[in-house]
């Protein structure tokens, strides 16, 4: 039996194959070949296999959407077998390059041609000949995109995942994550409580290579991984298995049912998603409504800024997914932990307290322009809440205010359908919007907490770093004051007042937010029922404020 | 050598899909085609990113020639797909 301890960051038990994460740019690409001819078979090789891929695609395209959608991956192989392409990767690989130079050097020449054309949408093809390079080169490498390379689900295994590698997982393959690094705040951790599936991070180099393929037992509460489990390790995750599964039977009667204390006093129970296919999960756990939707991944996946019809898209796919329900966008909140190159963002020595979120926003202005107006086009289609991260200040809401009125006139102009009373909110999760909420509840319709961010500034602890475990403590005091602070100056403004943070989630905690009048809690989807299972057996006056008690 | 021109009406010129098709139609005859520009930019029929390339849009009059094979059937069956797709 080999047992690994690492920290449990999702619940749940699960057994599956260990299977790690490929990734493309690891093997830096060599340039130089020894033998020409070798690598001309090579590319042979990649290219035949990239045809296959991409017919095959364009046949499945076909069946589900029809003739127009499969067009796109015929393009794609007819660029794979463009004479002045493949000439271009020829003539690279008589030079002496490797094949995998070769196909990148066809791929930007192109793409260059193609992005200096002065018609925007021949330029935008300048993506789709990347693609294809892309493509020839992982084949090349014997990488899968999207890192998965699996007929049947597998427990993912990495160092750690970034956001943008966590975005193009194939979900459907995964049942689990363990990782070497990371934290309980790690992007892989957000992940896998978004999809409701067991994860351990901080296994070091107990998680080695080999490891790759044996079968293994994870426990996410405990943060145990199991392989070979001698019998008493066996049953222990068996017994777990079953409870599992007769919990999750529990949960489902608590469907369709109101989120009410005994004594009456309701909660709205939202969820936090980060793309427009999370929503599956919201509908599924029965979700009322969603608390955060983090536009980050729109920024995150692509190689230059989203345009405004892409944003657009995806937020009125997830407002009329919804219905009628309540949709928080969260405007883009990148910097510190997330890093987009095309931002061209200059290097700070200390990010968290950069220029981040909000700030990036009102420093440049077309871009806030750009998002605010896709937010106010979707509005049209769903009860969508604009919700502005990071801020500090009174004059920064103002001028967020403003912004949105401008959008307003030009839609208004252009005789574009919006929403003209779409709610406006701020997140709180920095000390100072808590020392002057009073004031910033006066212009907003409402607050939502971050506690992640909220405890990280409050307790002076860098929310990234792996060490910090017992200093890091989101049920300190000091953030639980904060909160009730923020809530006392939201009731008195008559705005309602949410926490979209992790703690949100913490079941020990519920009788606290009662007793602080919090209105909303938004959670990971797979945490809905579990929380409503324990508001529907709560009495909300007598609850009792003794945490925050030092 | 069979030539004809044509002047394109599709209002996003020879984009991406349309050009697919081109060089699909192309390759499917016995003759070498050419796709020249009033400016005098050419590129090969059954070239996909050459023909992007030429950035042709809508109004803009293309000559087509047709060399080699069954000269008369295919600049026929091209001028009959010009007029269809483009």
């Amino acid at each position: 039996m080999i047992l690994m301890q690492g920290k449990g960051v999702s619940k749940g038990v699960v057994k599956g194959p260990i299977y790690f994460y490929q990734r493309a740019e690891t093997a830096a690409v060599q340039t130089a070949a020894s033998d020409p001819e070798e690598e001309k078979r090579r590319m042979e090789e990649a290219k035949e296999r990239s045809m296959d891929q991409l017919n095959a695609l364009a046949d499945k395209a076909r069946e589900e959407a029809g003739d127009e959608a499969a067009m796109l991956f015929e393009t794609h192989a007819m660029f794979v077998e463009d004479e002045d392409f493949c000439d271009c990767m020829t003539a690279a690989l008589e030079e002496g390059c490797t094949a995998e130079r070769a196909v990148e050097t066809a791929g930007e020449q192109f793409a260059a041609m193609l992005a200096a054309m002065d018609d925007a949408y021949m330029q935008a093809r300048a993506a789709d000949i990347k693609d294809v390079a892309r493509r020839i080169r992982n084949n090349l490498m014997g990488v899968t995109e999207g890192g998965i390379d699996s007929e049947e689900p597998v427990i993912l295994a990495a160092d750690d995942l970034a956001p943008s590698e966590t975005l193009q997982l194939d979900k459907r393959k995964i049942l689990g994550f363990v990782t070497q690094g990371g934290s309980s705040n790690s992007h892989t951790a957000i992940l896998a409580r978004t999809m409701g599936i067991p994860a351990i991070c901080g296994l070091g180099d107990q998680l080695k290579q080999e490891l790759n393929g044996r079968t293994a037992y994870i426990d996410g509460e405990t943060g145990k991984a199991a392989i070979e489990p001698d019998d008493i390790t066996l049953n222990a995750f068996q017994a777990k298995l079953e409870k599992q599964q007769e919990m999750k039977t529990l949960m489902d009667t608590m469907k369709g049912q109101e989120d009410v204390t005994l004594d009456g006093q309701h909660m709205m129970v939202y969820c936090n998603i980060g793309s427009p296919e999370d929503v599956a999960a919201v509908l599924s756990n029965d979700g009322q409504g969603i608390g955060l939707f983090r536009s980050e991944f729109l920024y995150l996946a692509a190689s230059d800024y989203p345009t405004e019809e892409e944003q657009f898209q995806a937020y009125k796919e997830v407002a009329s997914a919804m219905g009628g329900k309540r949709v928080v966008i969260r405007t883009l909140d990148i910097g510190a932990d997330k890093q987009v190159d095309y931002f061209e963002m200059q290097k700070e020595e200390n990010p968290a307290l950069g220029v981040r979120a909000i700030r990036i926003c009102l420093n440049r202005p077309e871009v806030f322009r750009i998002q605010l107006r896709a937010l106010y086009r979707a509005s049209a289609y769903g009860k969508v809440a604009i919700m502005f991260p990071m801020i500090t200040s009174v004059w920064e809401v103002k001028e967020c205010k403003r912004a949105c009125r401008k959008v307003m006139a030009e839609l208004d102009k252009e005789g574009v359908p919006y929403n003209k009373d779409t709610e406006l909110g701020i997140m709180v999760e920095t000390p100072a919007s808590v020392l002057v909420a009073e004031e910033l509840a006066r212009e907003v319709d409402f607050f939502s907490v971050g506690t992640n961010d909220l405890t990280q500034y409050t307790l002076a602890c860098d929310r990234q770093a792996n060490d910090l475990g017992k200093f890091f403590d989101p049920r300190h005091p000091a953030v639980l004051r904060a909160l009730k602070m923020a809530a006392d100056a939201a009731h008195k403004a008559g705005i309602w007042i949410g926490i979209c943070g992790e703690l949100g989630a913490d079941l020990t905690l519920l009788e606290t937010f009662l007793a602080i009048g919090i209105d909303e809690l938004s959670v990971s989807p797979s945490a809905v029922l579990p929380l409503r299972a324990e508001i529907r057996k709560s009495i909300a006056k007598t609850c009792t404020l003794e945490k925050l008690e030092c | 050598m069979k030539e004809f021109t044509y002047t394109i009406t599709d209002p996003v010129g020879i984009h991406a899909r349309p050009a697919g098709l081109l060089v699909k139609a192309v390759k499917a005859l016995d003759s070498a085609v050419t796709i020249a520009k009033a400016d005098g930019k050419s590129a090969g029929g059954a070239k996909l990113m050459a023909l992007m390339g030429l950035g042709i849009k809508q109004g803009e009059t293309v000559t087509v020639t047709v060399e080699g094979g069954s000269e008369e059937a295919n600049a026929a069956a091209l001028e009959k797909f010009f007029q269809d797709n483009l």
